[in-house]
């Protein structure tokens, strides 16, 4: 599709800002996608995530700042917006009362489906989310992932060509986060341009072409995700002793085998930030020469506290709450 | 999850619209989502307590326990002077579940997918008014049903009787834009039926539903007689039982123009202003 004449961007913002009282949601965030990708947004609860989405949805109104979606303005074309995007939030808006099958008849109709039309895409679209069986139930019956892939197929009835993906997965066990995962890759496959906010740098590994890490409203980083992970270090390999005793000892170990400081996270772990996953195996060697007995040895990417940790050299709001 | 389905680009060539079209799409999507309302209301059918058995029970009250006292203790004149009062009062109660239900509604998420979509603004809450026109219909119909039962007769003829019943639903349809602008202001639900009833219930007590105005203080006649629940229930009780009519018509009908042209934009307004 054609957007906007100067570029080749489905969306964009640019300066965006916002203030809710005394609030900054957002502090002049630039956003942009091309078409045909996705844009991973990560950052903390209240970094700014939704604000933004809500601004390029045409649900809300910037302070300052512009934002094209398709090539329209959010505030002047924002009707010619609404007929490019589809949305689905961090809460299910679906309505609960309804069924499956008559929420998304209810949608197409909206759409200016005929009845008959709008019931064909609605089946369609609930065969593809594993809902068909489901379809004639109220969706308050729905479990939390039901819910959420029926939010999702309601934003798809409009085929629509951007799609935004507030914290699709948050609230979502790790299978069936997977599940939405490749639901995904198949919009985007078929051409869609994604903009997913997320709080896990593992899902904006997984699923986008460029990551923009947000916090207090501005973005700190935007890089590829393997740009992104070259800045904060790539994966961490924590290990939780089964005796808190062996914690001095293992953490001289794990500093000589990676020459790099281990960290305590005040949960008897120590995390270290390594190369490469062939220490694994030496990982565990050492320590069965050691006699440490572990209670969890896993290697994993860095979560969103540490990423910003690495980035601003401070914890996000949130873990001071979680202690994650 | 097979991945048969395939999301094409929907072509965004602008689809210019006449002004006529544009409305009629508007008065489609309201009706779509009347529809939903109305799927609601069959789903929870408790919904309509406020319309049904709640009126009945008014009537059941004021008849057996005052209707003695009042109107020289004659139970069947004050059942004849009291029903078409009732029909009034009953209006002004049926609409502040309107207001209640949108406010819980905008809560939720489904009124951002509504907002995210290409329809007009106002399609959500003109939706829920239509929806709204069954209730009345069906407080209506149940309520002079009943007072049928109980041995109200009507002294004109049915077609005036069906006047009356067409006239009182127009006005809810009015009256309730109130109540919608209640519920885009008010921050919860329940604070939404505070309010209403802070309004409802002088309205319709202070005015001819249970007792003619000539008994009232001077300074409660002229409220009583400005009142528009008086002028509905002047027309209703004409058109029912007998007496005047023309000047309650005009008068009911000069109050439907203007809650209709300050509380439909005050609503609107309100809505767009939500975040």
């Amino acid at each position: 599709m054609t957007t906007s004449g100067r570029t080749n961007y489905a969306f964009e913002a640019e300066g965006l800002t916002k203030r809710f009282g005394k609030t900054q949601a957002l502090a002049g965030i630039d956003l942009a996608a091309t078409t045909g990708t996705v844009l991973g947004v990560l950052g903390p609860n209240g970094a700014g995530k939704t604000t933004a989405v809500r601004i390029l949805a045409t649900l809300l109104r910037a302070d300052a700042g512009t934002a094209r979606v398709g090539g329209f303005d959010v505030v002047k074309d924002a009707e010619q917006v609404r007929r490019t995007i589809g949305l689905t939030g961090q809460y299910a808006s679906v309505d609960e009362d309804l069924t499956g099958i008559q929420n998304l008849v209810m949608i197409g109709q909206l759409l200016d489906l005929s009845p008959r039309d709008a019931r064909a895409r609605a089946k369609d679209l609930l065969a593809w989310f594993d809902l068909s069986d489901a379809a004639g139930r109220p969706a308050k019956t729905y479990s939390g992932g039901m819910r959420r892939r029926l939010d999702l197929a309601a934003s798809l009835v409009g085929r629509p060509a951007v799609i935004f993906l507030d914290e699709p997965t948050t609230g979502l066990d790790p299978a069936k986060r997977e599940d939405m995962w490749d639901v995904i890759r198949n919009l985007v496959d078929d051409g869609a341009t994604v903009l997913l906010t997320t709080q896990y740098l593992e899902e904006a590994d997984a699923l986008a072409d460029e990551i923009s890490v947000i916090d207090h409203g501005r973005v700190i980083a935007h890089d590829t995700p393997y740009g992104l992970k070259r800045i904060v270090g790539g994966q961490r390999l924590s290990v939780r002793p089964t005796d808190p005793a062996h914690l001095d000892t293992l953490g001289r170990l794990l500093a000589e085998m990676t020459g790099e400081a281990p960290e305590a996270d005040g949960r008897d772990r120590l995390t270290v930030k390594v190369d490469n996953d062939d220490i694994l195996p030496v990982a565990v060697s050492r320590l069965h020469a050691a006699g440490i007995r572990v209670d969890e040895l896993s290697l994993h990417l860095p979560s969103l506290d540490e990423v910003f940790f690495t980035l601003t050299g401070a914890r996000t709001d949130s873990s001071k709450e979680d202690a994650a | 999850m097979s991945a048969t389905l395939t999301v094409e680009p929907t072509a965004v060539t602008p689809t210019p619209t006449a002004p006529g079209s544009a409305r009629r799409h508007t008065l489609r999507h309201a009706f779509v989502l009347a529809k939903r309302s109305l799927i609601k209301t069959w789903r929870t059918p408790e919904q309509l307590i406020d319309v049904t058995v709640q009126p009945i029970i008014f009537l059941l009250l004021f008849v057996y326990v005052f209707g003695g006292a009042f109107a020289s203790g004659s139970r069947h004149e004050y059942l004849e002077y009291l029903l078409p009062g009732l029909l009034g009062q009953g209006i002004a109660m049926g609409s502040v579940a309107l207001g209640q239900n949108l406010n819980a509604d905008i809560e939720k998420g489904v009124f951002d997918r509504f907002r995210s979509l290409p329809i007009a603004r106002s399609a959500p809450l003109v939706g829920a008014v239509f929806a709204d026109f069954f209730r009345y219909l069906i407080l209506c119909v149940m309520f002079v049903g009943f007072g049928y039962v109980i041995g109200f007769r009507i002294g004109t003829n049915p077609v005036a009787m069906l006047a009356a019943i067409a006239i009182s639903i127009a006005f809810a349809l009015c009256f309730c834009w109130i109540s919608v602008f209640i519920g885009m202001k008010a921050r919860s639900s329940g604070a939404v039926q505070g309010i209403m009833f802070l309004l409802v219930l002088p309205l319709s007590f202070g005015s001819s539903t249970f007792v003619p105005v000539g008994t009232m203080p001077g300074w409660l006649q002229a409220f009583a007689k400005v009142n528009p629940i008086s002028q509905l229930v002047g027309v209703v009780r004409g058109l029912m039982v007998d007496g005047p009519v023309a000047s309650h018509l005009l008068w009911t009908g000069v109050w439907m123009a203007g809650l209709l042209v300050v509380f439909v934009p005050l609503a609107m307004r309100a809505y767009r202003r939500r975040v």
